[in-house]
């Protein structure tokens, strides 16, 4: 295709190109934009691109820095808590989950033992399964897990893991799916290469993170990265078992915004920002890495 | 060798279990329990705030089957996924076909094309559901500078432009992703077969047409599936943007099934309207599955 592709095309494809991309960004410019603008110029007839009167209304609004207006009073602040929380939880599942599936997946790679092929068909069984089938009974398993939350033994009595970060992390630990991910990419690994350190003396745990871990670098970071995103902005699971303003994360937190029809809509758009910042700066810095995950993940689906 | 006793055999690897527990348990609770769990609830009663959770048979699925709502829900859902996939993908193809040309920026275009997949999709609803506004809304704003429409249009309120507003937004959103895995498989393809078209004297669009779109069928097909799979369980953007309306024309399946759950609080009624979402993947999974294998044997 480079043969013929000379400066006419080139131009051509850049006049096709500059508009669209412009479509897709010009969404994000707004935003940035809006957020740094009072309330009565969101509200202007005509849209500034610009912010004429800039402020800092809107962040200081989730830093709950300095004195809150009264509008803002009144309508509820942002909390800077929901973007720790947000923090918090996403970084637990990605290292939980990324250990525990790796675990999971040499087991069924290389390992022989009795009952792997069942338990394994059992797991890709269930990659077949809506996350919104099970949502429902586990909004109830949570609820009764037992000796928390003021549950007793039978798990009663009290609200279990209900608006409480267990909740929210322990269902996420592991995933079928990324557990199916890593273990084709650790079919690949020579048998010889563990019988050589089983000789040597390594113990199992040992040659699991010695021998089998450093060799699935793209693939842990595949399962790194979209565990992360996933959990970052994962919103239906939050939202029904988180109640507690301040234990919210930041997608709930700003839905309920909006939902809740609140019209401070400069706060709004800088917890927006922050929201959407950590993930586009991981994505700008493992851009590489984001590409050869969706192939991995895609080529083999 | 493999003739040793069982117990002897799961002794020797027993580390392998060892190191399955963790996962094994939270899968056992989360996933195998949750679904059992979930079939019994069907054919019961189950409000949270009642003490009586009677079981009812298959009175849940009876009445889902003259439910007006739920039917309304299901033609919802296939109205977003039967545009919203096909449009995603489309897009997707023609950025991917742009960006794989030698352009010395095409590292700047598909990140631009990518940002919208990465940014939290939580965002993305509040973002557009500000610049689908009536009064201050960009759409609004600029459709009515360039007199393409004399009034303001209802985005997210008029029963007929809410559902393609959702789905605009949707393509948005997810056409970078369709693009990355497009630019995959565009990749993949050997450069002989171009330059076998070429002497063979077939033009860009024959090239296009008759080696580059079927060289793509493994990447449509795997797009499509997971298109329609995820698609059809489409709900944070109706969440944020519609409340399931106007009268009920967004209202998608699992918005309903959220309804009834967290807002009337029928557990019953609501894991059965999930049972329907869940037959619905398999039956589209399946049919996916079949034309694959078909497609592979012509």
């Amino acid at each position: 295709m480079t043969g013929q592709f000379g400066l006419r095309q080139k131009a051509l494809t850049y006049l096709v190109l500059a508009p669209l991309a412009i479509l897709f960004l010009a969404p994000f410019a707004w935003l940035v934009s809006a957020s740094f603008q009072p309330m009565g110029e969101i509200f202007s007839s005509t849209p500034h691109w610009i912010p004429q009167d800039a402020t800092l209304e809107g962040y200081k609004g989730f830093l709950n820095v300095g004195q809150l207006t009264k509008a803002q009073q009144a309508q509820g602040h942002g909390d800077w808590r929901w973007f720790v929380n947000s923090a918090v939880v996403a970084v637990t599942i990605t290292v939980l989950q990324t250990f525990f599936n790796a675990l999971c997946a040499y087991c069924f790679a290389k390992r022989r033992f009795p009952g792997r092929n069942g338990i394994f068909v059992l797991f890709l069984a269930t990659m077949m399964v809506p996350g919104q089938v099970t949502l429902i009974p586990n909004y109830l398993i949570i609820q009764h897990i037992p000796f928390f939350g003021g549950n007793d033994w039978m798990g009663n009595g009290g609200h279990g893991w209900l608006d409480s970060y267990w909740g929210l992390i322990m269902p996420g630990i592991v995933s079928a799916f990324g557990i199916f991910l890593l273990r084709q990419y650790m079919l690949s690994i020579p048998d010889q290469l563990l019988e050589a350190a089983r000789i040597d003396g390594a113990g199992e745990f040992r040659i699991f993170r010695s021998v089998v871990l450093p060799l699935c670098g793209p693939a842990l970071a595949a399962n790194a990265i979209f565990t992360f995103q996933g959990a970052w902005e994962d919103f239906f699971w939050p939202l029904i078992i988180m109640s507690s303003p301040e234990k919210i994360t930041a997608p709930v937190g700003l839905a309920l915004f909006v939902v809740q029809n609140r019209t401070s809509w400069t706060l709004l758009f800088a917890g927006s920002v922050i929201a959407a910042l950590p993930m586009i700066v991981v994505f700008l810095v493992f851009q590489r890495r984001f590409v050869q995950g969706i192939a991995l993940t895609g080529i083999k689906g | 060798m493999n003739r040793r006793g069982l117990p002897a055999r799961v002794w020797k690897e027993r580390s392998a279990y060892v190191f399955l527990l963790p996962g094994m348990v939270i899968f056992s609770v989360f996933t195998l329990a949750a679904l059992v769990f979930a079939v019994y609830l069907t054919f019961h009663r189950w409000s949270i705030i009642e003490p009586d959770k009677p079981f009812v048979g298959l009175d849940n699925y009876r009445d889902m089957m003259h439910d007006e709502r739920f039917v309304e829900s299901v033609l919802n859902t296939v109205y977003f996924s039967g545009a919203s996939v096909p449009l995603s993908m489309v897009t997707g193809l023609l950025l991917a076909l742009l960006v794989n040309l030698p352009l010395r920026m095409r590292g700047l275009f598909r990140a631009a094309f990518y940002l919208p997949v990465v940014t939290p999709f939580v965002v993305s609803a509040i973002l557009w559901k500000w610049l689908y506004n009536s009064d201050y809304g960009l759409f609004n704003y600029y459709l009515l500078q360039a007199h393409i429409i004399d009034d303001p249009l209802l985005w997210l309120s008029d029963k007929n432009i809410a559902m393609p507003a959702v789905i605009l937004m949707s393509v948005w959103a997810g056409a970078g992703f369709s693009m990355v895995v497009y630019l995959a498989g565009l990749q993949a393809i050997p450069q002989e077969l171009y330059e076998a078209a070429r002497i063979d004297g077939a033009g860009a669009w024959h090239r296009l047409r008759y080696v580059t779109i079927p060289m793509l069928r493994p990447t449509t097909l795997f797009l499509l599936v997971m298109g329609i799979i995820s698609s059809l369980q489409v709900f944070t953007q109706i969440f944020v943007m519609t409340n399931g309306g106007p009268v009920n024309r967004t209202t998608t399946m699992v918005y309903y099934m959220y309804l009834w759950a967290f807002k009337y609080f029928d557990m019953g009624y609501a894991s059965t309207l999930a049972f329907a979402l869940f037959l619905m993947l398999l039956v589209f999974t399946a049919l996916q599955l079949r034309l694959a294998r078909r497609g592979a044997v012509a």
